[in-house]
């Protein structure tokens, strides 16, 4: 294989592999506010112990996402070093910003927030919650900034030419709030949510399953159904937002998303279905002029197709960008399926009384972590062969140095460490879960570890 | 080209980003030292204590690489570029031991068996060293300078990059985080521990005063040119005068038993040591060792003055932000480490 073929294959599987994890601190990090701010109001030691649990896991998924989160930075400049020096002025402000605003104020809080239970006050331990849970939302907004300037460039112009050209900012907040910023975060930033409430609903379902840690479970339950449903039904916002901006500023990756290639015919919705590449026909159950009805209101408005662009700057891989993209609705559409279901269960005062759903959302964290993947994987896909869309293609993106035999070696290194590291996560994520919540006697805390520490005062 | 107090904006974030490397060097500095020491520690519950000194800010601490290859990266392009695609093998060597270290700390503690606790001890053990080890070779070559052609790209291959000098760099910069490291385990431990620490930290110190000696020795042999501009601005020598008295200081310091001041003096040791590399390189930060027309300059390797201006303002707001609450943590777990059912 090439050096490209071999850097794309190193990329996305680094990328897929950590992005598990960001979207599950993003939105656990929302959860423990809301845990610990119940604990705060409160007072109950029920939300103290919750807190505690959620804390545990936290910190495990947060420091692999950290170590799988550094390689990405470090894999611009090893294996697209031309597209580092092409972006770098206005990319790099975005990561600079990144890690300064962002990065360092969720690992500089992580501390107290792991261990600082028993040395800081409450009220201090929560604001480190916040302040954890702020900064990573901070590092999606920098990071799908950088990313979104990448799918509609704004606010830049081109300075050189050939090997030497590169892209200038002229207006930061232009480049800030390029076309695609603000539906991607909303995108990404909802998802995230969904992951997060997804873990905690998995984990008491199961506990309530197994009719363990019923009092407990049943709130925490709750709490998470709420952020749940009501992401559920902002991702259907975001969602059209995004699908019709992509309409505007892609209208290639559009087309693909549907396998919609004549631009003289309306376009068709698919719910699910086949593309035939070389017949550019799709086969499935469809809703005929329903992408028209989408963009235009209209059923009969013609749509952009591929072939409206020459075969070079289009996406090759239609087929799989269609099957991606409709995974991804899907996914959605169960989603606020099953979360509205258990609300009007609730409403009915019958939310655990179904042994089924509770295996059924036992199983659920699997949905929106899929789905993060799948967006992901139509959005990147989509945008090729551009690697900054309608001005650097992926081919001409990579480092001159280095050499296939090298990728391939650290691409068999990340496999194999990636791989250690992910059965590492499972077993002990599942070894918490089975172990439960401690209930931890007043006496068994030694007096130094006690929040009335009279030395720590 | 636009200033700011008659300084223009390459310089200003040469030094943002000279400072924040250096703030790197010596906050996980000493994580990475005690992470060296660590099979010294007999002991579990020594090892546990030496793990929980650093398990609150270890992670904090490594965010300052991120910012230091994010700072890279923003103000100088060409040179992350051209750095990070040279050296290829080495940094994702240097990215997989540094996942291995942090899977070790994470992992450690998480069970009570003795084969699995003692892999995790040898891992984190041999993964701080390996870290030191790489950073160390990759300073080496940037401070030799690597085959660079016009358009900026390496014309190497890896073996070029373990050459004698990049390796006494890379035993320098481990000499200089153990002794780092013992002296930051010496204020955060107690009792017998604390005592096997004290001997750590002088026999640590020991180990680098030698390999600086060796190191300054094989700059005059291998890189004589460095003289050059010692000689052009004699007031330099001061550079390396502190350098050799912080060295001297810190022993005295450890001597007299007041620790803390020994470990801001082993700090400064670090920082002296990596202006000596600034001074050596500016206002280069590539050398191509092809021709001395291709190096890359802080001029024709930065962002253009707009960008630059931007990252100037995000640094001079978020910096002091960093610094008061890293300083808050690092005040909350202040003093001797105790071991609660939150620590590792």
């Amino acid at each position: 294989m090439d050096v490209e073929t071999l850097s794309r294959i190193q990329f996305a599987f680094t990328i897929s592999f950590h992005y598990i994890y960001p979207p599950l601190s993003i939105g656990l990090g929302v959860m423990l506010v809301f845990m610990e701010g119940m604990y705060v109001k409160t007072g109950l030691k029920i939300y103290e112990t919750m807190t505690r649990f959620w804390i545990k896991i936290f910190a495990l998924i947060f420091g692999i996402g950290v170590a799988t989160g550094i390689v990405m930075e470090f894999e611009f400049g090893t294996n697209w070093a031309t597209y580092s020096r092409y972006v770098g002025d206005i990319f790099g402000s975005a990561l600079a910003a990144e890690g300064i605003f962002a990065f360092a104020l969720e690992s500089g809080f992580l501390g107290l927030l792991l261990f600082g239970w028993n040395r800081v006050s409450t009220k201090v331990h929560f604001f480190s919650t916040i302040m954890v849970a702020l900064g990573s939302m901070f590092s999606a907004i920098w990071i799908v900034v950088a990313n979104s300037w990448q799918q509609t460039p704004a606010g830049f112009h081109i300075v050189g030419e050939g090997i030497k050209a590169r892209a200038e900012v002229t207006d930061f907040w232009a480049m800030v709030f390029n076309p695609s910023s603000v539906d991607r975060l909303s995108h990404v930033l909802v998802a995230a949510f969904l992951a997060g409430s997804f873990l905690v609903l998995s984990v008491h379902a199961y506990y309530l399953y197994r009719n363990r840690h019923v009092e407990i479970s049943k709130k925490a339950f709750k709490m998470a159904l709420i952020v749940a449903t009501v992401s559920g039904l902002l991702q259907l916002v975001t969602g059209h937002h995004s699908a019709n901006g992509v309409a505007v500023n892609q209208p290639a990756k559009l087309a693909a998303f549907e396998g919609h290639y004549d631009s003289l015919k309306a376009g068709d919705m698919y719910l699910f279905g086949k593309v035939n590449q070389e017949k550019q026909t799709v086969s499935g159950l469809k809703i005929p002029g329903g992408l028209s009805f989408l963009l235009h209101n209209d059923f009969t408005t013609p749509v952009k197709g591929l072939n409206a662009f020459p075969v070079n700057d289009r996406p090759k891989h239609v087929n799989a960008i269609f099957q991606v993209y409709h995974i991804m609705v899907a996914i959605g559409m169960i989603i606020i399926g099953l979360t509205l279901f258990a609300v009007f269960l609730w409403w009915r005062g019958k939310l655990f009384s179904y042994k089924w759903l509770l295996l059924v959302f036992s199983f659920s964290v699997l949905l929106p972590q899929l789905g993060n993947q799948v967006g992901w994987f139509s959005a990147e896909m989509g945008r090729q062969p551009w690697v900054v869309y309608g001005l650097l293609r992926t081919s001409d993106a990579l480092s001159k140095s280095v050499k296939a035999e090298q990728v391939l070696f650290s691409l068999i290194l990340f496999a194999f460490i990636y791989s250690v590291l992910f059965v590492l996560f499972i077993y002990l994520l599942n070894k918490k879960i089975q172990h439960g919540f401690d209930e931890i006697a007043d006496e068994d805390i030694p007096d130094y570890s006690k929040r009335n520490n009279p030395i720590l005062k | 080209m636009q200033t700011f107090l008659s300084i223009d904006y390459p310089i200003w974030w040469f030094l943002v980003v000279g400072a924040v490397f250096t703030g790197y060097a010596i906050l996980d500095g000493f994580d990475l030292g005690a992470g060296a020491l660590h099979l010294f520690f007999r002991k579990e519950e020594s090892r546990r204590i030496a793990l929980n000194a650093i398990g609150p800010v270890w992670d904090g601490n490594e965010v300052w690489l991120v910012i230091g290859g994010g700072a890279l990266f923003a103000g100088f392009p060409e040179v992350y570029a051209t750095i990070f695609s040279a050296f290829y093998i080495p940094f994702m060597l240097f990215l997989t031991v540094l996942i291995l270290r942090a899977i070790a700390i994470e992992f450690r503690s998480k069970e009570k068996m003795l084969w699995w606790r003692k892999t995790w001890d040898i891992t984190y053990s041999a993964a701080s060293i390996l870290i030191s080890l790489l950073l160390g070779i990759v300073l080496g070559n940037v401070m030799q300078g690597i085959p660079i052609n016009k358009d900026f790209e390496y014309e190497g291959g890896f073996f070029n990059l373990l050459n004698p000098y990049a390796l006494i760099t890379g035993v320098t910069v481990l000499a200089l985080f153990m002794m780092h490291g013992a002296t930051y385990l010496i204020m955060k431990t107690e009792k017998r521990l604390h005592t096997k620490l004290i001997i750590l930290a002088k026999n640590t110190s020991r180990f680098f005063v030698i390999s600086y000696v060796t190191l300054t020795m094989a700059t005059l042999i291998y890189l004589p040119q460095t003289a050059d501009k010692f000689r052009a601005n004699p007031y330099l020598f001061i550079v390396p005068v502190l350098t050799i008295l912080t060295i001297i200081n810190t022993r005295r310091l450890l001597e007299k038993g007041v620790y803390f001041k020994a470990f801001l003096s082993s700090a400064l040791t670090s920082a002296l040591l990596l202006i000596t590399v600034t001074i050596n390189l500016f206002p280069n930060i590539v050398l191509s060792t092809i021709d001395p027309a291709f190096n890359i300059t802080i001029y024709n390797g930065s962002s253009s003055q707009k960008s630059l201006g931007i990252m100037l303002t995000i640094a001079a707001i978020g910096v002091p932000l960093v610094a008061a609450y890293t300083t808050f943590v690092f005040w909350t777990f202040r003093g001797k480490v105790k071991i609660d059912d939150s620590s590792y």
